[in-house]
């Protein structure tokens, strides 16, 4: 039995009192209609007695005490899914926006989902081929990943995340691929890339968008990020399909958040973000993955963008925590023109050991890599002491390594937003910068392979 | 049996009213869907509940009954190599009953009901027994012989006592209490995981914990019984290092608490473990494992429970003469369920929101570590360790966890992000990192691997520190400032960090070295000091020694199989006398 009331009897930010209910349960969706017939919705934030506080989801313009009603709905905040998502646009609430026809449901799904026993999850370890260099050479992408994208205001991370989703591919496979795209609060400009970016190369028709823009109501965006998970759960769990889900951006999430936090006067943790950001942000980030009966996958890569760079931001920082490493974007690189701008060394994949190797990649990569991890970063040593000390100062050894960095850069790093390079190319350009170096400083690589893969002219 | 009606919901916190009569700390079942929670306050007839699955569809009027007992953990044979939630649920069987999700509100008892196990009894007919006797012996599995035990508090004569193949729940025997009462014995009890298991004495701890990680156990060891954290920003391998003392460790068993962290690491324990052999007993690692998980996704309450049950179930493997590590992955994510909590509770709050009994809290966790005499009458001694990874916010470790849990512990195993951007792993800063057992262990490194392991590894520290003051040096004037002595000392640290100190996790030999070889590898590097000094002495020059040949096949040292590896050092040594050798007699001959 579902009754109206008419006893709000406070409105504050995006919160908002009903007095004298009955049995309200926590967590249940509200509707809120307004004079002029408009419909709301809200959700119940806490019980007290007879008295509830609500969380509206859309702004609080024109709620009116005396005349406004509230019914509350039985059950909490559902998004209704289907195989028929797929190809078109929702907003932050799960409504459909691009004007097309309506899509009768499969079945309708509580919008937080419910853990997955971790005795459930398969291990992630198939390997991703994204065609960038820095990713699946360095930091290796699995399926059923959580790999964020860590940037700044104005550096290229939605022209990166666009050429992952664009060319994203598993090894010698067929399998039903899609791609689940939350907008939260970003611009036009930068959705609209996201859409046309989808549509030029007809990615459009397995993707499904949910966009709140950065006009749409801020309070919406806490919902958002939960609507694009629950269809992808339904498409990879119950599809069988393999979802990316790319959430732009986590840091309007965080401050979306932060608002309610505020408003209901609960004391901060660090920044003035809620002491629960971290098992918030968690719920969402861990809904990545496999699990048992199902063959679909879950890989998500928000991402966010570091006020002032600062890695230790709660945002990232918690992200950090939570998510399966982190790609991060150099202002440095990007100003130089490298494209994408990856600083590799604080970037990492800590799925990457179980997806690479013989078999899944090739025998040499966990060797490779980590000698060009340790080359580049001795590498950026050297020229570091260079502009303090000179070049003189350097031992002949350092020389060639700082000159191994300059071009470790200027070619791994820099193959641009449209080169779509193979595991294998990614590889060999991986030996050819190594063998600016003395065989001998291998010391990371097993000899045998040392032996099959050195290029032979440079020997 | 109390029952309430709820009040208020808020999250994970449940207001009940009508609650007079319940204990504090009571289990309550809470709606209809019977979720479980505990009370946490109480005031009038008002009960606080701290609510251990999600709480959404809980409204006011909701009735709330109390249990009467407080949270305890099932203990008996068949929790070896199972997987519970932070409240001791059985993962495993929840998801062949269940499916891939958690539900809410399940019951399902922590131990198999069902299965039996071989007990052989111990005591006979007419035997007196008192708190912590051993009734006999169950064989969970190839590895660990349970010891059924007379419960704490407990005291009285056997009076039956049965071979033969049992239940948890079956009678196995009866004993009889001195008021003339009588009770049934089973394979199984009960204890609150708030309390901790009483034990006779408390010892000193003096042998090593030995872990295969070089830079542990030569640098910073833990004692069997000791407690030690692991602090560090993300990325920095705080769980590749929690993963391998729980691989390595020469431990009896592990208890792996993965609190509030990824679901995917639990997955990769699970599904790794039994395929890793234990070095000392040759079988299936996970045979002599625990797990408990409470991931971040799972209910933030459970959460602060996960690391009583935890301890719990190692203390009560320690009360049978066993030797335990607890590994709690991380500490920080159990004292932010604390944070929230207490906001919930709307108690004013210490430093950055942190409750203010914080510090004590996780004294009290910690304090239950230990090497101990149990109780029971053959005097036998069983260890507890505790190591917790902390995940400071930031990297910055003056953070209240990390600084509460340093006040506690007694190894610091400080994680390093530019180290870890390096790719020197395990990342633990030599220079702030410390350990208070070095000392109290010489004597047992001195007798059991070699007289000279406590000045070898003091010297790598000196070498170390040198490095870094030499380093500034360098910043500011150049390597060619240094003398000869000096940059020889640059080289012989590189060779004790480069090719000691750096481990490979994943690499089959390298991920653990037994002591002896550890020993060896260190006198590697110390000959090739001593000859290289040596050799500058006689005015060789240092760029030549930087460049031997023999430098490449140090490096290697650490590959050379643990069974053979003897015969590959002497060649190494060889190879090092001849180079310098002639080196110096190049540079004479100048």
């Amino acid at each position: 039995m579902i009754r109206e009331y008419r006893t709000i009897e406070e409105v504050a930010g995006p919160l908002m009192l009903v007095k004298q209910v009955e049995g309200v349960k926590y967590d249940e969706l509200g509707e809120i209609e307004l004079p002029n017939g408009e419909r709301r919705r809200c959700r119940v934030l806490e019980v007290n007695g007879r008295n509830v506080l609500v969380q509206l989801f859309e702004s609080s313009a024109g709620i009116n005490l005396a005349q406004s009603k509230v019914r509350f709905l039985g059950h909490g905040v559902e998004l209704p899914v289907s195989q028929n998502m797929l190809g078109r646009v929702f907003n932050g609430m799960g409504e459909l926006i691009d004007g097309g026809a309506r899509i009768l449901p499969e079945k309708s799904l509580d919008i937080n989902g419910t853990p997955i026993n971790p005795a459930a999850r398969y291990y992630p370890s198939e390997f991703i081929q994204t065609g960038i260099s820095t990713i699946d050479g360095l930091n290796t992408l699995v399926r059923g990943q959580k790999l964020p994208i860590f940037s700044g205001s104005g550096l290229p991370h939605a022209n990166l995340a666009a050429q992952i989703a664009r060319q994203a591919k598993v090894k010698n496979k067929n399998d039903k691929f899609a791609v689940v795209f939350a907008a939260i609060g970003i611009t036009f400009e930068e959705a609209d890339f996201f859409i046309s970016d989808f549509k030029k190369t007809g990615a459009i028709d397995r993707t499904v968008l949910f966009i709140n823009l950065a006009s749409d109501a801020a309070i919406e965006r806490i919902s958002t990020p939960r609507m694009a998970l629950t269809a992808a759960e339904y498409l990879a769990f119950e599809c069988d399909m393999h979802v990316l889900v790319i959430m732009t951006d986590i840091t309007n999430y965080a401050e979306a958040l932060r608002e309610v936090s505020s408003a209901r006067k609960e004391v901060p943790g660090r920044r003035g973000y809620p002491g629960y950001l971290y098992t918030d942000l968690a719920t969402m980030y861990e809904r990545a993955g496999r699990k048992m009966g199902s063959e679909g996958s879950i890989t998500m890569i928000p991402i966010l963008t570091m006020p002032e760079d600062d890695k230790t931001h709660p945002i990232p920082d918690l992200t950090g925590y939570i998510t399966e490493g982190q790609i991060i974007l150099s202002r440095e690189l990007y100003r130089k023109g490298y494209l994408p701008p990856v600083d590799v060394l604080p970037s990492l994949s800590r799925l990457k050991d179980k997806g690479i190797g013989e078999g899944k990649t090739r025998e040499d990569h966990a060797n490779t890599m980590n000698q060009l991890f340790s080359a580049y970063a001795r590498g950026k040593e050297a020229k570091e002491l260079m502009v303090v000390l000179g070049e003189s100062a350097l031992s002949s050894i350092d020389r060639l390594y700082a000159k191994f960095a300059d071009a470790f850069e200027a070619e791994y790093i820099n193959q641009g937003f449209y080169e779509n390079r193979s595991i294998e190319e990614t590889l060999d350009l991986g030996w050819k910068l190594l063998s600016i170096l003395p065989k001998g400083e291998m010391k990371r690589i097993k000899p045998e392979l040392l032996e099959k893969y050195w290029p032979k002219s440079q020997a | 049996m109390v029952e309430g009606k709820i009040l208020k919901v808020s999250g994970p916190l449940v207001v009940a009213e009508g609650m007079r009569n319940a204990n504090m700390f009571d289990v309550v079942r809470v709606g209809e869907k019977n979720l479980i929670g505990e009370i946490i306050v109480m005031r009038g007839d008002r009960a606080s509940i701290q609510v251990y699955e999600e709480t959404a569809g809980i409204g006011r009027g909701d009735r709330v009954v109390s249990t009467g007992a407080p949270l305890s953990v099932e203990l008996g044979p068949g929790l070896l190599t199972n997987i519970y939630d932070g409240i001791q649920r059985p993962l495993e069987a929840m998801r062949e009953k269940f499916g891939a999700n958690l539900k809410r509100g399940i019951d399902e008892p922590a131990l198999d009901r069902e299965k039996k196990w071989h007990f052989v009894p111990a005591l006979k007919f007419g035997d007196t027994v008192s708190a912590g006797d051993i009734y006999g012996t169950v064989q969970e599995n190839d590895v660990i012989l349970h010891k059924i035990m007379v419960p704490p508090n407990v005291k009285g004569s056997i009076v039956e006592l049965r071979e033969g193949d049992f239940r948890v729940t079956d009678r196995i025997g009866k004993i009889k209490y001195p008021d003339g009462s009588i009770e049934e014995i089973t394979l199984m009890q009960k204890w609150p995981v708030r309390v901790a298991r009483p034990y006779r004495e408390k010892l000193p701890p003096v042998d090593p914990m030995v872990t295969g990680q070089r830079v542990i156990d030569a640098l910073f060891p833990i004692a069997k019984g000791g407690t030690a954290c692991v602090p560090g920003p993300f990325g920095s391998g705080k769980t590749v290092v929690q993963h391998q003392l729980a691989k390595w460790s020469d431990v009896d068993l592990v208890v792996y608490i993965g609190c509030g962290e990824r679901g995917n690491e639990m997955t990769d324990v699970l599904r790794e473990f039994p395929e890793l052999t234990d070095p000392k007993s040759g079988k299936s690692l996970m045979q002599r494992t625990v797990l408990i998980a409470n991931t971040s996704d799972m209910p933030v309450a459970a959460r602060e429970a996960s690391v009583y049950t935890g301890i719990t179930i190692a203390e009560y493997f320690r009360d049978m003469g066993y030797s335990v590590a607890v590994i709690a992955d991380s500490t920080s994510r159990w004292a932010e369920a604390l944070r929230e909590m207490s906001g919930r509770l709307e108690e004013m709050p210490g430093e950055e929101g942190y409750p203010a009994y914080l510090t004590s809290r996780l004294a009290q966790f910690y304090e239950r570590a230990g090497k101990v005499v149990c109780l029971g009458s053959d005097g036998r001694e069983g260890a507890l360790s505790a190591i917790g990874a902390v995940s400071p916010q930031g990297g910055d470790i003056s953070e209240p966890v990390t600084q509460a849990t340093l006040r506690i512990v007694k190894v610091f195993w400080g994680l390093d992000a530019s180290l870890a951007y390096r790719r020197h792993f395990p990342a633990i800063n030599w220079l702030n990192s410390y350990s208070l057992y070095r000392d109290r262990l010489a004597g047992w490194f001195s007798e059991h691997v070699a007289k000279e392991w406590m000045d070898y590894t003091a010297r790598c520290l000196k070498v170390l520190q040198a490095e870094a003051d030499l380093q500034e040096i360098v910043k500011l004037v150049g390597m060619d400032a240094l003398s000869a002595e000096d940059r020889l000392s640059l080289d012989v640290a590189q060779s004790i960090r480069e090719d000691f100190l750096q481990q490979n996790a994943f690499v089959d030999i390298d991920c653990y070295t037994p002591l002896e070889k550890q020993c060896g590898m260190l006198d590697l590097i110390f000959f090739y000091e001593e000859r290289a000094k040596d050799a500058i002495a006689a005015g060789a020059d240092i760029e030549d020694i930087y460049s031997l040949p023999v430098r490449e096949r140090m490096g290697r040292a650490k590959s050379a199989p643990n069974d053979t590896y003897r015969k590959e050092f002497d060649a190494i040594k060889a190879d090092i006398r001849d180079q310098l050798e002639q080196l110096k007699r190049a540079a004479q001959k100048d």
